[in-house]
């Protein structure tokens, strides 16, 4: 008699039950209209018009910061265009008590969080100024250091349920960041305690220049979550509305003690990585580019919006001006700001200083009363 | 004279390599069409294909642990960290795994692997992508360390390394990669533990390393001018250090500074200094010996700050004429 062979597992299909519970959570469609029309708005005409120009004003900065970077008057940074979705609309669900741990391409967010432009642009600069925040301002300054805000932001959050409060840990990676090891065991942590945070990875296909196909197997980056035992939600991170919709939904359940949740917003950085050299005509292609460029989040929000008659191009032309205007008289400020010495810096190494630090700041500080 | 770059040098070496052993393979993120952080890898991937030189997720932990495993089953797995300083997330499987494999299986394993890594200040790369930590890795019995300065000498230590049984930490400069020198073609090796005098001189010795070698030559050719004659000694290897040919230039000088990028507290140059004054060497000394290295401070980002920072020629030069004195 022939042995019946039985497969105890069918691996094929296990693999496609999991990747078929990450669906793409969209609202706007490429064009502009509502995907579905059973869609029910959290989110009033006005918010909608101030998320908008808060996208509108982000591209301004986006585009003269590049500028002033290439006129030598900033230093580091790392362009945002493309991402304006992924980053304000998620921002946009969150209340100014709650705590923001950003990336270094994150710094948009944290301007609307309550950063005054002229420190964004000092941090920017290396200067210490850019880092001092007003107490009030319930955030880290950008990580430099791929992940570590992750593992950060499980504390955040662990502390603030200690104290019962109210408000969530928000923090932002890329596809990139998802790799590291700092990132499973961020999302691990808060869910084993059942912290009020969110963990966001702003997907945007490439990790410097390494495509996000060749990051992982896994087919989206919001499946890791069912690792962690935390719910994982992959959103298209060009459609505000449903960036908003699944931010809100994620603080509304971390509010009331249900725990982390991981959102993995679809997104494309249309620069370079930062402008430290980076040329992505290296690894990507104009066509890809373009696939993007029709998915623009500021296009799609722009043409449902003017289509309820809430927006107009002299309302855009007039906020585009006003924000140049802004970024102006910021960077006025930043070239006003007195310069830093190395004493300085030895000053912020300690609370107190030690003895050879005591030597060490009276030395530089004799040369540099010469 | 076959003039090339620093960066030149160490592509040349990882692409003989390549060619010459099938078990050589790299690994690291952004070296494949991006051609590594600062150009090291550059056109490899296009010539050895992807399964050879492999860019990597960013995980710098399964990096160093993965060239370990390689490594153990008989591969030679050199691995790019972006940034020294990302050594702080691989360094589990760097300390803790393969500088000891060898040594607790018996002998029965080996781990021949190079990471290679861009260290030091100078490109405004701040906090936390511009320190000097290759003493952390000099502190682990296991671990091989070298610090090439020239082209020359980043060429024929690769070779070395690569060839090596054991794990080799590899620190490159970044302000080194643009610097020229005379390349032979072909592989050469250079042995570890043999120090290079980079100029000689009787009145002063000059212990550098990495970038500090070429400040020490600077120094060098000034103090010629004020009728000094100093010795510039690149140890070249950490691990193992040549500390014999640093005694007997200190015996023939009697003056000794050491000088590295690396913060002054706790670096390599506490331990030449340590090793000469317990050597017979001490007798010769007619000052007492001299340190330079950086500030106890986390890197600057502005220009003049980060210069502040580290030791300059003019720090250098003043050492020399302060030894002198005495």
């Amino acid at each position: 008699m022939a042995k019946e062979t039985k497969q105890v597992v069918d691996f094929d299909a296990l693999m496609d039950e999991v990747n078929a519970e990450f669906p793409m959570i969209q609202i706007l469609d490429e064009e502009g209209k509502l995907v579905s029309e059973d869609v029910q708005l959290d989110i009033t005409d006005d918010e909608m018009v101030e998320l908008m120009s808060r996208m509108v004003w982000a591209r301004v900065l986006d585009q003269r910061s590049i500028a002033l970077n290439r006129q030598g008057r900033l230093g580091f940074y790392a362009p945002t265009a493309g991402q304006e979705a992924s980053q304000l609309a998620s921002h946009y669900a969150l209340e100014k008590e709650d705590f923001l741990l950003p990336g270094y391409r994150d710094v948009p967010q944290l301007i609307m969080h309550g950063l005054p432009l002229k420190e964004a642009f000092l941090w920017s600069r290396g200067h210490a100024g850019g880092n001092k925040y007003a107490p009030e301002l319930r955030a880290m300054p950008p990580q430099i250091i791929i992940g570590a805000q992750y593992v950060q932001a499980a504390g955040v959050a662990l502390g603030l349920k200690k104290r019962n409060k109210k408000n969530v840990a928000i923090t932002y990676t890329g596809d990139g960041g998802s790799s590291q090891g700092d990132f499973y065991e961020g999302i691990n942590f808060a869910g084993a305690y059942n912290a009020p945070a969110i963990f966001i990875i702003q997907n945007n296909g490439f990790a410097i220049s390494t495509p996000r196909s060749v990051q992982t197997k896994a087919k989206t980056l919001a499946q890791k979550a069912v690792a962690a035992g935390i719910p994982g939600v992959q959103v298209d991170g060009m459609d505000a509305l449903a960036v908003y919709a699944v931010t809100k939904a994620a603080r509304a359940r971390a509010v009331a003690g249900d725990g982390p949740t991981l959102i993995e917003t679809m997104t494309y950085r249309y620069g370079p990585h930062t402008l430290s050299g980076d040329d992505p005509t290296r690894y990507r292609t104009k066509e890809t580019d373009d696939i993007w460029v029709k998915r623009d989040p500021l296009t799609r929000m722009r043409n449902f919006l003017t289509a309820k008659g809430l927006w107009t191009e002299e309302k855009e032309n007039e906020l585009i001006e006003a924000a140049k205007e802004e970024i102006k008289e910021a960077i006025k400020q930043a070239d006003q700001e007195p310069k830093q010495k190395v004493s300085d810096f030895l000053k912020n190494m300690f609370e107190t200083p030690d003895q050879l630090l005591k030597e060490q700041i009276a030395t530089f500080e004799a040369k540099e009363s010469k | 004279m076959r003039e090339r770059t620093y960066l030149e040098a160490v592509n040349e070496a990882l692409d003989e390599a390549l060619a010459e052993d099938e078990s050589v393979f790299l690994l690291g993120e952004d070296i494949g069409v991006y051609g590594g952080g600062f150009g090291a890898t550059k056109g490899l991937i296009e010539k050895y294909g992807n399964k050879r030189v492999r860019a990597t997720p960013i995980s710098e932990s399964a990096i160093a642990g993965a060239a370990v495993g390689a490594a153990m089953t008989g591969m030679r797995p050199i691995f790019e960290l972006q940034f020294s300083d990302f050594i702080t997330i691989a360094l589990d499987q760097i300390v803790n795994q393969a500088a000891k494999i060898h040594y607790m299986y018996g002998g029965k394993a080996s781990v021949p692997l190079v990471m290679r890594t861009a260290g030091g200040s100078g490109t405004g790369a701040a906090a936390q992508h511009s320190q000097s930590l290759e003493n952390w890795t000099a502190h682990i019995p296991g671990l091989k360390v070298v610090q090439p300065s020239t082209p020359y000498d980043a060429k024929g230590l690769l070779h070395t390394a690569i060839e090596d049984q054991n794990p080799v930490m590899f620190y490159e400069h970044k302000l080194c990669y643009k610097m020229t020198g005379d390349v032979p073609a072909g592989k050469y090796t250079i042995p570890f533990g043999v120090a290079d005098i980079k100029q000689t001189g009787t009145d002063v010795t000059i212990v550098a390393t990495g970038i500090m070698v070429h400040k020490a030559l600077k120094v060098a050719e000034q103090a010629q001018e004020a009728g000094i004659s100093v010795e510039v000694i690149d140890p070249r290897t950490l691990v193992p250090l040549d500390i014999e040919t640093i005694i007997t230039s200190v015996k023939k000088t009697g003056r000794l500074l050491v000088v590295h990028e690396a913060v002054k507290r706790s670096g390599f140059g506490g331990e030449v200094a340590s090793l000469v004054a317990e050597s017979d060497g001490f007798y010769a000394l007619k000052a007492p010996i001299k340190r330079l290295g950086g500030e106890a401070v986390p890197m600057p980002y502005q220009p003049q700050l980060e210069q502040n920072a580290i030791p300059q020629v003019s720090n250098i030069y003043e050492a020399v004429l302060s030894l002198m004195k005495q």
